[in-house]
C-alpha cells in the first residue's frame, strides 16, 4: 500500500539533462519541484575524482555510471516475427543511471539539427517527390521549425559553454564554420577546441577534395567558462577519459557542472534519490494526472500527487512509462493506429579506420567531440536524385578515444588473436584513427517500442520491448556516406584502411551510439504524435514528455543539443502559458 | 637475450618511477638513475612476483587451463610479456569472483531461448559458470581426443584445440564453444589491457606494447604537436594512490617521459 505524500507543484521523473534545466528554472519562480531519480547521487568530488576516474575497464567494460540491467532493461526483436529477448548486457546502447543521468557519460558533441530536419517529410516530397520514399516509411514533420528552436538552442550551448565556430550568422556564412548549419543569433560561447594530429589530416584530405571543414561544436569547454547560472566549467585538458566517463576536471558539461550546484540551494526544490517511478496516476476521466507512484530503495512505496508532470527520463522510459500509466493512444503496428511507441528509430553510425605506416596520431590525447566535420554529406545538403535513399550523415575525424581495451584497431587481414594480432596492435594503436560518421535513420512503420508480453522488470512490471532493424535506405545512405569518407581516407595517406558502412541485420550486442530517438514523437497532429510542439501530452495536459522521444526521426547528429532545445520549448511554454492557464497548448 | 633486455628495461622503469620527483618538475624532465633504489625496488618487486596469488575463484585445474589458454591468445614474444605473464589468469580470476562473474548488473530472468545472433547473451549461464563449464567441457574433449587435459598438450595442439573452439568446429556439452571462446578473449584482452589494480597487466606490460601512458597527464601543450610520439612512463592508478608517481593540482599524472631505449620503439 503507498503511502500518500502532500501534493507538490512539479515532480521530475528522472533527474539528468532535462530536469535540472526545468527544476531549477520552475523553483526559481516559487514552484515546489519534487526530482524522483531511479539511480544514486553523484557529484564530480568525490564520485569522478582521480585517479579512480580513469579507469577503462570500470567505465567501459563494467558500465559502472549506467543503467543496471538487473532491475529493468529491454526485451529486443528485429522485427514482429521473431520473439523478443531480453538486452541481458548492455551493448548497442548505453544509458544512464544516477543523478545527471547518460549526460554525465557522454561524449559532449553539440549540435543543432538542421532547419530540414524538422521539415524532413514537407521537403523531401517537395525536392524529390514521393517515389525517393519508402512505402513504409512513416517520417513527419516535428510540429516545430528550426527557427522557433533557434533561441532555445542557444541559451542550451551558452548554458553549457560549447565550444565551437559559427558558419552562419544570421543568414551569413561566415568562414571556418559549418556553412550548412541553420542561422545562428551569435557566435559560440567558447572557441573551438585544439586541433589534434587526426584531424588537422582530415581537415587537409577533405579540403583538398573541395569539401568545407569545420570544428565539431563540443562541450568539452575550450577555456574556463562561467555561464548563467554563474557555475564554472573549467577547461579541457585533453586527458581522453571523456566518452563513458564522467569527467574528473569539470570540463565536460554535464548537469552537475551547470546546474546541480545552484538547483541544490534552491529551497524550493527537493531531489529524492533511489527512487524509481513506476506509474503516472490519472483521474478517473484519464485527463489528468494526478500523482506518481515510485518505490524506494527500501521497497516502500510512495504516492507523490502533483500538479505537473514532466517526463525527463531517457527516450525508452519515458515510452515505458507512458504506456504503463496509460497516457496515449499504443502504437498499434498493424492497423497502423495509435501513437505511443510509433516511429522508434536509431543512428546508423558507420566509420573508417586508417592505419599509418608514417605517422603518429596520439588518438589517446583529446576529449569528445574533439574533431574537425564536414557535412556536405548530411541532411539533404546533396542532391539524393537517384540515389535512392533520403537522409545523410556527418562525417568527422577527431582524437581521444583511443584507449586499449576497447578501441585498438587492427588492419583487414589481422587474426583476432596470437603473435601477428599482438604485432598490429603494438604497431597501429599510435598510429591510427577513425572517421566516423552520424548516419541518420528514417521511421518505419514495423519499428516501434511495447510492452513485452513475457519479461518483467525487478518490480514485477512488463520491460518495454523494441521490434526494430534498418532498411534499405539506411544501407545504401550508409554505403555511399562511408565511401566518401574512405575517399577522405584515403587522401590523408593512410596505408591502410577498414572501410566499415552499416549494412545487414541491426545487432544489439557491439556499441552503436546511446543515440535512441521516437517512441513519444512530437507534431502537429494527435493521430501521428503523442506530444504536441511544446512536449505537453496530447492526452493529458499536465504531463509533457521531454527527451529525443519526441525527435519523428533521427538526424545525421548526435541528439544532445536538439534534446537541449526541446527542453527549452518547453520550459518556455510551461512558464508562459502553461502556468497561467493549465490546460492543452495546442 | 630478449628476456635480459625486457628485464633491463623493467628495472629502469621501475627507477623512474620510484625516484624522487621534486614537487613541480615538468614533465618531460629525465630523473637521475639512482642504483641503490633501484636494486632494493627490484628485489622487493621479485619477491612481491614470488608470492602466490590467492585464487578466489579458480580451482588450480583452471588455473593451469587458463595460464595455457591464454599464452596462446596473447603470446610472449619478442615485443615482451603475453597474457600470461602480465597475470591475466588472475585477473579473470577476480573478475569471476566478483560482480562481472555473477552478472550483478546484468537481466538474468528466464525464459532463456537461444535467440539469434543479433539479440546476444542469452545464456542463462552466468561468466563464472560459463568458465567453469567451458574449461570442463574442453578439458574433456582434449582427454577424450588426446589422452590429456588441455594444459598438458602440446604448444601445437593447443593451438589447434584453441582455433576449434574460436571456430565453432569442437563442439562443447553445456556450453556453445564459441561463446565460451569470445568470452575468454575478451576477458583476456581486458585482463591485459585494464589497469593493473585489477591484477592483470602486470608492471603494465600491456599498456608499455602499445605506448598507452594509462592514467592521463594535462595534454594540453602536447594535443598540437603532431607527428610527435609520446613516450611516457605509464601511470596506474595504485602508482598514484601510494604516491609512487606524482599528479598535479587536479589529480593529472605528471608523466616521466621515456628516452628511445626506454621506449622501445
Amino acid at each position: 500500500m503507498a503511502t500518500k505524500l502532500k501534493g507538490v507543484d512539479v515532480v521530475t521523473v528522472g533527474v539528468g539533462l532535462t530536469a535540472t534545466i526545468l527544476a531549477q528554472e520552475l523553483a526559481a519562480t516559487g514552484l515546489k519541484v519534487v526530482g524522483l531519480e531511479r539511480g544514486r547521487w553523484r557529484d564530480t568530488d568525490p564520485d569522478f575524482a582521480m585517479p579512480g576516474a580513469h579507469d577503462e575497464l570500470k567505465y567501459v567494460r563494467r558500465h559502472e555510471l549506467m543503467q543496471d540491467l538487473s532491475k529493468e532493461t529491454i526485451t529486443f526483436r528485429n522485427n514482429a516475427n521473431e520473439l523478443a529477448l531480453p538486452m541481458r548486457d548492455l551493448g548497442s546502447f548505453r544509458p544512464g543511471e544516477g543523478v545527471g543521468g547518460a549526460a554525465v557519460h557522454w561524449g559532449a558533441v553539440t549540435w543543432r539539427f538542421f532547419p530540414w530536419d524538422f521539415q524532413t517529410k514537407t521537403k523531401t516530397l517537395e525536392r524529390y517527390g514521393p517515389k525517393q520514399v519508402a512505402e513504409d516509411c512513416t517520417m513527419q514533420d516535428w510540429g516545430v521549425t528550426y527557427e522557433e528552436l533557434e533561441p532555445h538552442f542557444d541559451r542550451f550551448e551558452y548554458l553549457y559553454g560549447v565550444s565551437g565556430k559559427a558558419g552562419n550568422l544570421k543568414g551569413k556564412i561566415v568562414e571556418g564554420g559549418n556553412r550548412f548549419e541553420g542561422p545562428r543569433s551569435r557566435e559560440f560561447p567558447n572557441p573551438p577546441l585544439k586541433t589534434p594530429h587526426s584531424s588537422a589530416l582530415f581537415a587537409r584530405a577533405a579540403q583538398s577534395l573541395s569539401y568545407k571543414t569545420f570544428p565539431v561544436p563540443s562541450a568539452a569547454n575550450s577555456r574556463a567558462y562561467k555561464n548563467e547560472y554563474g557555475q564554472t566549467i573549467n577547461a579541457c585538458v585533453y586527458c581522453g577519459y571523456c566518452q563513458f566517463f564522467a569527467c574528473e576536471m569539470g570540463a565536460k558539461a554535464s548537469p552537475q557542472t551547470t546546474v546541480l550546484p545552484v538547483l541544490m540551494q534552491n529551497k524550493n526544490f527537493e531531489l529524492r534519490t533511489m527512487c524509481n517511478v513506476v506509474k503516472v496516476n490519472l483521474d478517473s476521466e484519464k485527463k489528468r494526472a494526478v500523482s506518481v507512484t515510485y518505490v524506494d530503495s527500501r521497497g516502500r512505496e510512495f504516492e507523490q500527487p502533483a500538479e505537473l508532470i514532466l517526463l525527463t527520463s531517457y527516450v525508452l522510459n519515458n515510452c515505458r512509462l507512458m504506456l504503463l500509466s496509460g497516457i496515449g493512444k499504443p502504437y498499434d503496428p498493424v492497423a497502423n493506429t495509435g501513437v505511443v511507441g510509433r516511429n522508434y528509430a536509431y543512428q546508423t553510425p558507420s566509420n573508417v579506420n586508417l592505419f599509418f605506416d608514417d605517422k603518429v596520431l596520439n588518438g589517446f590525447m583529446g576529449a569528445g567531440g574533439n574533431a574537425t566535420g564536414i557535412d556536405d554529406f548530411n541532411g539533404d545538403n546533396f542532391d539524393h536524385t537517384g540515389l535512392g535513399f533520403i537522409g545523410g550523415g556527418n562525417i568527422n575525424c577527431g582524437s581521444g578515444a583511443t584507449r586499449p581495451i576497447e578501441v585498438r584497431p587492427v588492419p583487414p587481414g589481422t587474426p583476432r588473436w596470437g603473435s601477428e594480432w599482438k604485432k598490429a596492435v603494438a604497431k597501429y594503436f599510435t598510429r591510427s584513427c577513425s572517421i566516423a560518421i552520424q548516419g541518420a535513420c528514417q521511421s518505419y512503420r514495423g519499428n516501434y517500442l511495447d510492452l513485452d508480453p513475457t519479461y518483467r522488470d525487478a518490480y514485477g512490471l512488463p520491460l518495454l520491448r523494441m521490434t526494430f532493424d534498418r532498411r534499405e535506405n539506411e544501407h545504401k545512405m550508409s554505403v555511399y556516406i562511408t565511401n566518401k569518407a574512405a575517399e577522405i581516407g584515403k587522401a590523408m595517406g593512410a596505408s591502410k584502411m577498414n572501410v566499415n558502412p552499416r549494412t545487414g541485420k541491426y545487432t544489439i550486442v557491439p556499441y552503436q551510439s546511446t543515440h535512441n530517438t521516437g517512441g513519444t514523437v512530437m507534431g502537429a497532429d494527435p493521430n501521428t504524435s503523442v506530444v504536441n510542439k511544446y512536449l505537453q501530452s496530447w492526452d493529458v495536459h499536465n504531463v509533457f514528455a521531454i527527451s529525443a522521444g519526441a525527435f519523428p526521426q533521427n538526424g545525421g547528429y548526435n541528439p544532445t543539443g536538439t534534446v537541449g532545445a526541446l527542453t527549452f520549448q518547453a520550459l518556455e511554454a510551461i512558464k508562459t502559458k502553461y502556468l497561467k492557464r493549465p490546460g492543452a497548448l495546442v | 637475450m630478449k628476456e635480459t633486455s625486457g628485464r633491463r628495461r623493467f628495472l629502469k622503469s621501475a627507477a623512474a618511477l620510484g625516484a624522487a620527483i621534486p614537487a613541480g618538475a615538468a614533465a618531460q624532465s629525465k630523473p637521475a638513475p639512482n642504483v641503490d633504489h633501484d636494486k632494493q625496488r627490484a628485489q622487493h618487486m621479485r619477491a612481491a612476483a614470488a608470492q602466490p596469488r590467492p585464487y578466489m575463484f579458480l580451482s588450480q585445474t583452471e588455473v593451469a587451463f587458463l595460464d595455457a589458454a591464454v599464452s596462446h591468445l596473447i603470446p610472449k614474444d619478442e615485443l615482451g610479456p603475453g597474457a600470461k605473464e602480465a597475470g591475466v589468469t588472475y585477473f579473470i580470476d577476480q573478475q569471476l569472483f566478483g560482480g562481472y562473474g555473477s552478472m550483478a548488473k546484468k537481466y538474468t530472468q528466464g525464459p532463456w531461448p537461444e535467440g539469434t545472433p543479433q539479440q546476444g547473451y542469452q545464456s542463462p549461464l552466468t561468466p563464472a559458470a560459463v568458465y567453469r563449464a567451458g574449461i570442463r567441457d574442453t578439458n574433456e574433449y582434449c582427454k577424450k581426443t588426446h589422452g590429456k587435459t588441455f594444459d598438458a598438450l602440446s604448444r601445437a595442439q593447443q593451438e589447434e584445440v584453441l582455433k576449434g573452439l574460436d571456430g565453432g568446429k569442437i563442439e562443447l556439452e553445456q556450453v556453445r564453444s564459441q561463446f565460451f571462446f569470445n568470452m575468454l578473449l575478451a576477458n583476456t584482452v581486458e585482463g591485459f589491457f585494464a589497469d593493473p589494480v585489477y591484477g592483470g597487466n602486470r608492471d603494465k606490460a600491456g599498456w608499455k606494447l602499445v605506448g598507452f601512458p594509462g592514467v592521463a597527464a594535462v595534454y594540453t601543450p602536447f594535443i598540437e604537436k603532431h607527428n610527435v610520439p609520446y613516450r611516457a612512463q605509464p601511470v596506474s592508478i595504485a602508482d598514484i594512490t601510494q604516491k609512487i608517481a606524482q599528479v598535479d593540482e587536479h589529480g593529472h599524472a605528471i608523466h616521466v617521459m621515456l628516452d628511445d631505449d626506454q621506449a622501445g620503439v
